[in-house]
């Protein structure tokens, strides 16, 4: 049975190109690019090539303000743990209560060291009160953390905004653009983004490798010590080929940066709405508008999540929910939570996350696929309206 | 992904028995739908002999909780409500091939569902305005009772808070109520260390109570007489009394007599809860 892979949040496929770019450096060019002959020399000029395509993407002043490290959890922790320790004087952090765990979880344990955190809420659709984060910077803020994207509802947050307000108070301003990136247009030369995370296999580079956008005169202390690797900001030895990977994953990206935003967009567009009007019972949760081109997020009430993927995955098809059984935690997911989604909804909770690889016909197959499923489930659930989808009233 | 035995999903599946009986005998309805999980059980019941003649469900939960429902209605046909009131959540579990660790709440969902059909079949509320006297919720976040910790405990043979999360959801929303599990655990632990210290003591022969002793003296006395370079040999056990040798530091240390009387006799006694006591032999 083929895969219809709508789990590109979590995780993407190595690009055919990328993979390719990599495969000398797995193979016969072993050479260690801090070595002082050509053939780790070699090496070292792919590394720098990689460091300008990812400076690129990004839109960013120069490579040297880019930093590999081994994946978006290293990338947030060296951003967040860099600016508190560069600044010691300053003992709070402000960043949201929808984060992923790399950046929540790390913010989470910031008090057990006597820092002040503030978490800010969002609202239904999903968005922040940027009058709640004027009131919560103070002098003593070290560092200001807000995603770019949201992992789970794709909701995209004013950065460019968010970072002008904490510059204006002299914050660090640092986001987790992990799933922004390569997803939509960013040009950090026009922003005043201090630091920002992404990640390579979000963006179809290989897992274990990250990297970490370090604005030119931005403050810093390096999170692993070591070697002199990454201009002394990131010491050990580099992971060449994925480092190429991802050089070569964020050209492509580039490139397809406007097929994110008419092929994907419209293909996602087609399966959200499919799904409403067939499906009685449904909502989308996480704002409409201001959201990644990709994602679509969507809540079945009467029945649960966990259920569903089960079902979508023995015809094949790859999604991932929020609700409280898949992930062994016995609540549904912190960001629908924060959102105060209804439990009904939150717990039948499926993100599609989509990609430039998904076809017109996967997107009709996981739409006729998805109908009957829903239906089967509700038919069992005590809470089953007794409106049925489409698909089951044109039953003959 | 959930490790899920072929069972689990034969059930999930294709579950047996979906559905609502029409007039049932009985029902039983458990959870709700902000919990996460909720089951309806319906019976139809021989009025005469007790026996449960039908049994359908209908669930709000994932994959495990529609199997082990299904699972459920499947082992309670054909009995008597008598038979099927010593169903444990184990045995749905055990029918099922086994669930997640993380899932076994689900089958406890299950028993739940069959105890609450079986009160109402026979008259009894056991809606959560009328808990029985002396029962107190515990965890606020999934309404779970003491009554119900303590039997999922006893039941399963728990060990850990974690597990009496992963078993009733107790525990699992704010985690305020951890501390109040733990001390319903320690309670009941130590309850059974009795238990298990009491029947040793009624069923040992002779020849395990010499051996006990000896291993007693061997791991929990020697090595501290060691350590100041002394050391002790068994030389007779007589009834209550263990007549024991000194030897090294031991023989001159000027608080040998405090050792032998007090040291070792109490740790012998810990161990074979008898008035058991330890002498010197003199050379």
């Amino acid at each position: 049975m083929k895969t219809i892979y709508l789990d590109n949040n979590a995780t993407t496929r190595i690009a055919p190109e990328v993979l390719d770019q990599m495969r000398p450096y797995l193979d016969e060019l072993y050479g260690n690019p801090s070595s002082m002959h050509s053939f780790g020399g070699q090496v070292a000029k792919k590394i720098a090539q990689a460091r300008e395509q990812v400076a690129d993407l990004l839109g960013a002043s120069s490579p040297a303000e880019i930093i590999f490290t081994s994946c978006g959890t290293e990338s947030d922790n060296a951003a967040i743990f860099g600016a508190v320790r560069s600044y010691p004087e300053k003992r709070h952090i402000i960043t949201s209560r929808v984060e992923h765990p790399a950046v929540l979880n790390t913010c989470r344990y910031l008090p057990k060291e006597g820092y002040r955190v503030t978490f800010l809420s969002v609202d239904h659709s999903g968005q922040l009160d940027l009058e709640e984060l004027r009131a919560a910077l103070t002098p003593d803020t070290a560092i200001v953390s807000i995603m770019y994207a949201n992992n789970e509802t794709g909701v995209i947050f004013p950065i460019d905004e968010i970072a002008a307000i904490v510059k204006e108070k002299g914050a660090i301003f640092h986001t987790d653009a992990v799933q922004a990136v390569g997803k939509i247009p960013l040009n950090l030369k026009e922003s005043q983004i201090d630091m920002l995370s992404l990640s390579g296999h979000k963006l179809h580079a290989p897992k274990g490798v990250g990297a970490l956008y370090l604005r030119q005169g931005t403050k810093f202390t390096p999170f692993l010590l070591g070697g002199h690797q990454e201009g002394g900001r990131r010491a050990g030895t580099e992971n060449v080929a994925s480092i190429i990977g991802l050089g070569a994953a964020c050209e492509l990206a580039a490139r397809h940066i406007p097929e994110e935003q008419t092929g994907v967009r419209a293909l996602r567009d087609k399966l959200e709405h499919s799904i409403l009007a067939k499906v009685p019972n449904t909502r989308v949760n996480g704002d409409p508008i201001h959201r990644l081109p990709n994602t679509t997020n969507i809540g079945f009430e009467f029945v649960e999540g966990e259920a569903i993927l089960l079902m979508l995955s023995d015809r094949g098809i790859a999604a991932s929910s929020g609700s409280a059984c898949t992930s062994g935690s016995l609540e549904p997911s912190h960001v629908l939570r924060a959102m105060e989604v209804p439990f009904t909804h939150a717990h039948g909770s499926i993100r599609f996350s989509l990609s430039r690889y998904t076809t017109e016909e996967e997107i009709d197959t996981v739409i006729s696929e998805l109908l009957p499923i829903i239906d089967r489930l509700r038919a069992i659930s005590p809470f089953g309206p007794k409106s049925k989808t489409l698909a089951q009233n044109q039953k003959p | 992904m959930w490790d899920y035995s072929a069972k689990v999903m034969d059930h999930f599946r294709h579950p047996r028995n979906v559905g609502e009986i029409d007039n049932p005998d009985a029902v039983g309805e458990i959870g709700n739908i902000v919990c996460g999980d909720a089951l309806k059980l319906t019976l139809k019941i021989d009025r005469s002999t007790e026996k449960i003649l039908d049994a359908k469900f209908q669930t709000f939960g994932c994959g495990s909780a529609i199997a082990s429902s299904s699972a459920l209605t499947e082992m309670i046909k054909g009995k008597t409500l008598d038979e099927a009131s010593k169903i444990t959540n184990k045995d749905i579990a055990d029918y099922l091939d086994g669930l997640p660790e993380e899932k076994m709440h689900c089958s406890v969902m299950g028993m739940e569902a069959l105890e609450a059909a079986i009160n109402n079949y026979r008259g009894i509320t056991t809606s959560s305005r009328q808990r029985p006297e002396g029962e107190k919720i515990i965890c606020r976040c999934f309404g779970v009772t003491d009554r119900k910790i303590a039997q999922v405990i006893e039941m399963n043979n728990l060990t850990a808070v974690d597990q009496v999360t992963n078993y009733t959801k107790a525990g699992g929303g704010c985690g305020q109520c951890r501390p109040q599990i733990e001390a319903i655990l320690a309670e009941i632990l130590k309850k059974e260390r009795e238990k298990k210290q009491s029947l040793l003591r009624k069923k040992m022969t002779n020849l395990e109570r010499i051996r006990l002793i000896q291993e007693t003296l061997e791991k929990e006395i020697r090595p501290y007489l060691q350590a100041d370079g002394g050391d002790l040999e068994l030389v007779d056990i007589d009834g209550h009394t263990v007549y024991i040798r000194l030897i090294g530091t031991c023989q001159s240390c000027p608080s040998m007599d405090f050792t032998i009387e007090t040291f070792i006799s109490q740790k012998l006694r810990q161990v074979l809860h008898e008035d058991i006591e330890a002498k010197k032999v003199e050379e």
